[in-house]
């Protein structure tokens, strides 16, 4: 399947909305060398869920797993935009059209340009949707 | 105030205990015949009831628990038949199954009479009108308290808990001059009050409160008094007990418990021997005219004392002391029972969370705060806020509907919330009464 190369394993942390918690991932993975490539914390009343793009995710799973915190795998997809008006806007309406849910998105914009990182409700359909539309898919071998 | 039996009420102390006893003895010797529970309960601890000689030898029977009724639910320690009932009250139970109380018509008629005494006692009667602002239904507050006031020719206006601010309009309109709720409820009473520009105190005739169904201090009642304007009296009851059952007379110097209706031990709680008229400990009640279902030597788990002098009221009957403490670890929420066994039963039962919680009770305003933290299990993490908001609500949900009062859950991370090993302390509470 070569669609699964741009499907990227995204680490979510549940974490109390306290002062501390970020901290104390942000502690584990720099202690197991683990870089961090993008992220946002999600917050609700009371708790909250860090979400990140690491380079090495099973391992950041298996340390914060083993300090007790709460951690998923999330497949998430990462599309290059233009970095100029219009750039979301283009991305946003091929998924429009192709009928895809975006559930959640963050995005960072670096020396090669903006990347936006989507939680969808079909993965596979918004990969086919942003090709047939003409966007560019990261590789998830890119940052893992 | 005059009573409203003189006859019972100012009985001297040697005939009162003479009629105690012969209930007593009567009692007894009927569940031994006609429960088949407190008959093999006896038979258990080698007692019969020829051993009941005097009103002491009360110590000799067999106590009854909280459980008891928990496990012969809902109606297996009735001894009246379905026909001879003409009343159901549910509370919460310890765990999830609730207590059933039956009340045979002679039932009311008792614990009627135990309120319009009461109510009398404090000076209440025919001209007042009583706001009823506990809670109709299942639960026994309101409508206890309905019998009662319309037995002393009070005007009843029943209207249950909530919607405040129509139960000022209310009380200023139709000239409330009594209300019956819980302490608490009565603070946020006065405080809604105020925002709405009414003085309780100035603009309102109401001047007795009937305050019960959870524990208040004196300096509570000193408070209410003085901020409303009002006399505040302290009323007791459960609905093993019939509901609220024992208030205060004038003299505010405890509820008189009246002794041809129940009998009040206070023992120490290690030893179970009983305690000198004045020392603190466990309270143990014997109903002497219950029908429906009996209660013997019921283990209530309140603490307090007692006060065996003649009242300067007139009244004979023994005094007890403000509830002060619990010998186990029962919440009261906003007048309702809550037992942390209960929210431990509600968490087996949801497969997302751990069974690991703790309970935060605070004051929000006047009205009692519940904030229950549980840990979200390993497996049910989702990354989607919304699954989690989810869980939470179905938690919230659950505990509701078990304990019949709403809570707030918070989602903690797993493994942060204390762990104990022999008993545990999952309460904290920051409620200062």
């Amino acid at each position: 399947m070569k669609k699964n190369t741009f499907v990227i394993k995204q680490i979510s942390v549940f974490s109390e909305n306290k002062p501390g918690r970020l901290a104390a991932i942000a502690r584990a993975l720099q202690e197991e060398k683990i870089n961090i490539l993008a992220f946002s914390i999600a917050e609700a009343d009371g708790f909250g869920v860090v979400r990140a793009l690491v380079d090495k995710p099973q391992k950041a799973h298996e340390k914060l797993g083993e300090l007790g915190f709460n951690v998923a795998f999330t497949d998430v997809i990462a599309v290059r935009m233009k970095d100029e008006p219009g750039g979301l806007h283009d991305i946003a309406r091929m998924l429009g059209e192709g009928m895809i849910n975006i559930e959640y998105a963050y995005a960072y914009s670096g020396k090669e340009g903006a990347v936006l990182i989507l939680r969808v409700d079909n993965v596979e359909s918004a990969i086919t949707a942003i090709k047939k539309g003409g966007g560019t898919l990261l590789e998830s071998s890119l940052f893992q | 105030m005059g009573p409203w039996d003189p006859r019972i009420e100012e009985m001297p102390k040697e005939d009162l205990e003479r009629l105690q006893y012969r209930l007593l003895k009567t009692r007894i010797s009927y569940l031994y015949s006609f429960s088949p529970f407190y008959h093999h309960r006896m038979e258990e601890t080698h007692v019969h009831p020829d051993d009941i000689r005097s009103l002491a030898d009360i110590g000799k029977l067999p106590f009854m628990y909280k459980r008891d009724l928990r496990d012969n639910y809902p109606d297996k320690l009735f001894v009246a038949t379905q026909d001879e009932l003409v009343r159901y009250h549910v509370s919460s139970g310890t765990t999830g199954k609730p207590t059933v109380v039956g009340y045979t018509a002679r039932d009311i008629e008792n614990w009627t009479v135990s309120l319009a005494r009461g109510l009398v006692s404090c000076g209440l009667g025919r001209g007042d009108v009583m706001q009823v602002s506990y809670g109709y239904g299942l639960f026994t507050g309101g409508l206890g308290l309905h019998y009662g006031a319309e037995r002393i020719g009070a005007t009843v206006l029943p209207t249950s808990v909530g919607n405040t601010e129509r139960q000022i309009e209310l009380m200023q309109d139709l000239k409330t001059t009594a209300i019956a709720c819980t302490p608490s409820y009565l603070l946020h009473i006065g405080e809604v009050a105020e925002k709405m520009g009414i003085s309780i105190k100035k603009d309102t005739l109401l001047r007795t409160g009937i305050l019960g169904a959870e524990p208040w201090s004196e300096q509570m009642r000193q408070r209410i008094q003085d901020w409303l304007g009002i006399r505040a009296y302290d009323i007791y009851g459960t609905s093993e007990l019939y509901g609220p059952m024992f208030c205060e007379c004038a003299e505010q110097k405890g509820f008189h418990v009246w002794g041809d209706l129940a009998y009040v031990e206070i023992l120490d709680p290690d030893t179970l021997e009983p305690l000198p008229a004045g020392e603190r400990g466990e309270m143990v009640i014997t109903m002497l005219q219950k029908e429906a279902l009996p209660l013997v030597r019921y283990r209530i788990g309140d603490i307090s004392s007692i006060d065996d002098s003649v009242c300067a009221c007139g009244r004979t009957h023994p005094r007890v002391q403000r509830i002060t403490g619990r010998v186990d670890d029962m919440l009261i929420i906003r007048g309702i029972n809550v037992f942390p066994s209960q929210i431990e039963y509600a968490l087996m039962s949801i497969p997302e969370v751990g069974q690991h919680f703790q309970i935060i009770v605070d004051r929000k305003g006047a009205l009692d705060d519940m904030l229950v933290q549980v840990e979200v299990n390993k497996d049910a993490f989702s990354d989607k806020i919304t699954d989690l908001m989810g869980i939470r609500k179905k938690v919230e949900h659950k505990l509701r509907n078990i304990l019949n009062v709403a809570v707030d859950v918070e989602l903690v991370e797993p493994g942060s919330l204390p762990r104990f090993e022999g008993k545990a302390k999952r309460v904290i509470d920051r409620r200062k009464i």
